[in-house]
């Protein structure tokens, strides 16, 4: 069976010019219980690369650059 | 030590955590106390500074045993009703004894409980019939003073990594686990002498209603992965009937908190502002009443706030939006909801298994035991029925110094190495399948026949057909297909959710009566039955591989009860309001 991507727009936004992590700061990433956030290596910024979030917000708190925004998903706005 | 070791990394201990949210950093620290010389290691899937139920910490604690405001024989009086009668009490007993020490412990290590002028706990009532309720306004940051503990006892902390299977040795003695890192897809294997789960609720069985796989109440990292690892080691589950179900805010997951709110004066309320539950304490009685207002003429069903002084509202908004969900301040802000204004709509949470809540899980005696030789449980996962928070702590603590003990009279146990093997081509299987089925679709598919097939109010017939989905969907297991490690931890959470929606359906389809009001309530069976059902349900893995489910016996009481007791919970709806269904 083929597989096809549905695009889905993602909860969690990380404010490209204030993310440090091409400095090599991973905590949104580390703190996140369902591992969603990943590290553009391209970029040398962090996204959110699964839609699995239970807007939790660990990652918006323990930013230290404040670049990290945790939204609600759109399916329960 | 024959142990098949290419491409497997083996990791030895004396003691194995499993679960690094609330019961595990307490099981592994106290085991340390107990014995420092031990190697302790506390196996995490997330990481253990922000993972669990806690992970944003926990704004109360919902069963303090505080002296001067209850006793422990009160409380498992008061569990004992709560829980329709189906208890060991011994185990209840075990954690009441010991919950006025570990709140002591607790606030020693800097967790802030609400106190009085003179210093005193300020302990709320909330339960129909004792007090035992202690706020934590600052409790968001339990997970931080934990995981300083947990420095501070050295203990070895192994992050991102999922426990798969347990592993016994040739006496049927657990020997360890099978793990598969969710960022590399490394197998490794950990050998220790003593196993202590800690994983957490079931909370991703049912559908929640938006459709949303991860908007569970609990943790959606907590899968049920314990049930199902203790399950296929042959361990006794108990209660798995009694589901946990929850008042929620609609669509939001965090809970209503009659704890939070109730004690200041807010309360449920149905569509015409009345109240018409007695307690709000989270029983299945409760939630019977809840589901019954819901569905009648008088629905939805709404938490009222909007009489209460500006003073008391900002001090509830304060709590609520910055500890356990602290989202939920973003949730109303968009809708619209302001708790001065008017009251916010709620609705019941999707199933799950949970004994921190209700009492569906792992078989446990009074020092955590499991019935397997070597495997102990604690928190959400172990059949303590509502043991909450302060519960998981206790029991976290309990197994680890029982282990401890344990440890010391035996050798490391070797695994049997075909298990082993057999272990590692399971978790790799969906990364080795070319074209499949993704395991988003195929947890979709299986969290909605959960809803549709199991959700009370409970129907045989339905149930039976859902156990028949069940099975073709267990057929489907060998098409999983997971393109990169972290769909892999999804595929194998997969097969967990699905032994824990095999286990509801049979323990709920055995227990021939209705039981804890909503939790476990059958139409085809609408009377309870205490001549045939005071009983414990239990599942188990048969010796021909197959569940299933046999009565255990209630111990004798150590706290007896008085008929008049016995009703307490029976009688919650308010005397002159009558559901319109």
């Amino acid at each position: 069976m083929p597989i096809a991507y549905t695009p889905t727009s993602v909860p969690v936004i990380v404010d490209q010019d204030k993310c440090i992590a091409d400095k090599g700061c991973t905590v949104c990433v580390d703190v996140c219980p369902l591992d969603v956030l990943v590290i553009d290596s391209d970029r040398g910024t962090a996204f959110m690369k699964y839609d699995e979030c239970w807007y939790c917000m660990p990652c918006e708190v323990d930013c230290p650059t404040n670049a990290v925004t945790v939204n609600i998903p759109y399916l329960l706005r | 030590m024959n142990v098949p070791s290419q491409n497997l990394e083996t990791i030895e201990t004396d003691i194995l955590v499993i679960g690094g949210g609330t019961a595990g950093p307490m099981a592994a620290i106290k085991a340390k106390e107990k014995n420092p010389e031990l190697r302790v290691l506390l196996f995490e899937k997330a990481n253990v500074k922000r993972s669990g139920a806690i992970s944003m910490g926990m704004d109360g604690l919902n069963n303090a045993i505080i002296p001067g405001h209850a006793t422990p024989e009160q409380y498992v009086k008061e569990i004992t009703v709560a829980n329709d009668g189906i208890v060991n009490q011994k185990t209840v007993m075990a954690y009441a004894e010991r919950s006025y020490d570990m709140i002591q412990q607790l606030d020693r290590w800097g967790v802030k409980f609400e106190k009085d002028e003179t210093g005193d706990f300020n302990v709320k009532k909330v339960h129909h019939m004792g007090t035992y309720v202690l706020p934590m306004p600052e409790g968001h940051h339990v997970k931080k003073i934990l995981y300083r503990q947990l420095r501070r006892h050295r203990v070895q902390v192994v992050n991102r990594y999922v426990a798969t299977r347990l592993v016994k040795d040739a006496d049927g003695r657990v020997a360890g686990v099978m793990g598969v890192n969710s960022r590399t897809a490394e197998l490794v294997l950990v050998r220790a002498k003593a196993v202590i789960l800690a994983t957490g609720a079931a909370g991703r069985l049912g559908l929640p209603a938006s459709g949303y796989l991860f908007g569970t109440y609990e943790n959606p990292a907590n899968a049920g992965d314990g049930y199902s690892m203790a399950y296929n080691a042959g361990a006794e589950l108990s209660g798995i009937e009694c589901y946990q179900i929850n008042p929620l805010i609609k669509d939001y997951n965090g809970p209503a908190c009659a704890y939070v709110t109730g004690p200041m004066g807010g309360f449920t309320a149905n569509s015409k502002g009345e109240r018409f539950i007695e307690c709000d304490y989270w029983s299945g009685q409760m939630m019977l009443e809840f589901y019954r207002e819901l569905e009648s003429g008088n629905g939805p069903v709404f938490l009222k706030l909007d009489h209460l002084a500006e003073e008391t509202i900002s001090e509830i908004e304060e709590i609520l939006h910055s500890n356990e969900r602290p989202s939920r301040g973003r949730f109303h802000e968009r809708r619209g909801n302001d708790y001065r204004h008017r009251m916010v709509e709620m609705h019941i949470s999707e199933i799950g298994l949970c004994s921190g809540h209700s009492a569906s899980g792992v078989w446990v005696d009074e020092h955590a035991r499991t019935t397997v030789q070597g495997l102990y449980a604690a928190g959400d996962l172990a059949c303590v029925p509502h043991n909450y928070m302060l519960g998981a702590f206790v029991y976290g603590a309990i197994a680890g110094e029982d282990a401890a003990e344990y440890c010391a009279s035996i050798d490391m146990p070797v695994p049997d190495p075909v298990e082993v093997a057999a272990e590692g081509e399971r978790i790799l299987a969906p990364l080795q399948c070319e074209e499949g089925i993704t395991p988003f679709q195929m947890e979709y598919k299986l969290r909605r026949m959960v809803n549709d097939y199991l959700q009370p109010p409970k129907v045989t017939t339905k149930m039976e057909i859902g156990l028949q989905r069940f099975a073709e969907v267990r057929e489907d297991m060998q098409y999983l297909k997971a393109s990169d490690p972290h769909e892999l931890m999804r595929a194998m959470e997969v097969h967990a959710i699905l032994d824990c929606a095999e286990m509801a359906a049979r323990a709920s389809l055995y227990r021939t009566e209705s039981r804890w009001g909503l939790y476990h309530y059958c139409v085809d069976h609408p009377e309870t039955d205490d001549a045939n059902w005071f009983t414990h349900v239990q599942v188990q893995k048969g010796a021909d591989g197959n569940m299933s489910c046999f009565k255990r016996p209630i111990e004798p009481y150590i706290v007896p009860l008085d008929d008049a007791e016995k009703g307490a919970y029976g009688k919650l709806r308010i005397a002159n309001t009558t559901s319109e269904s």
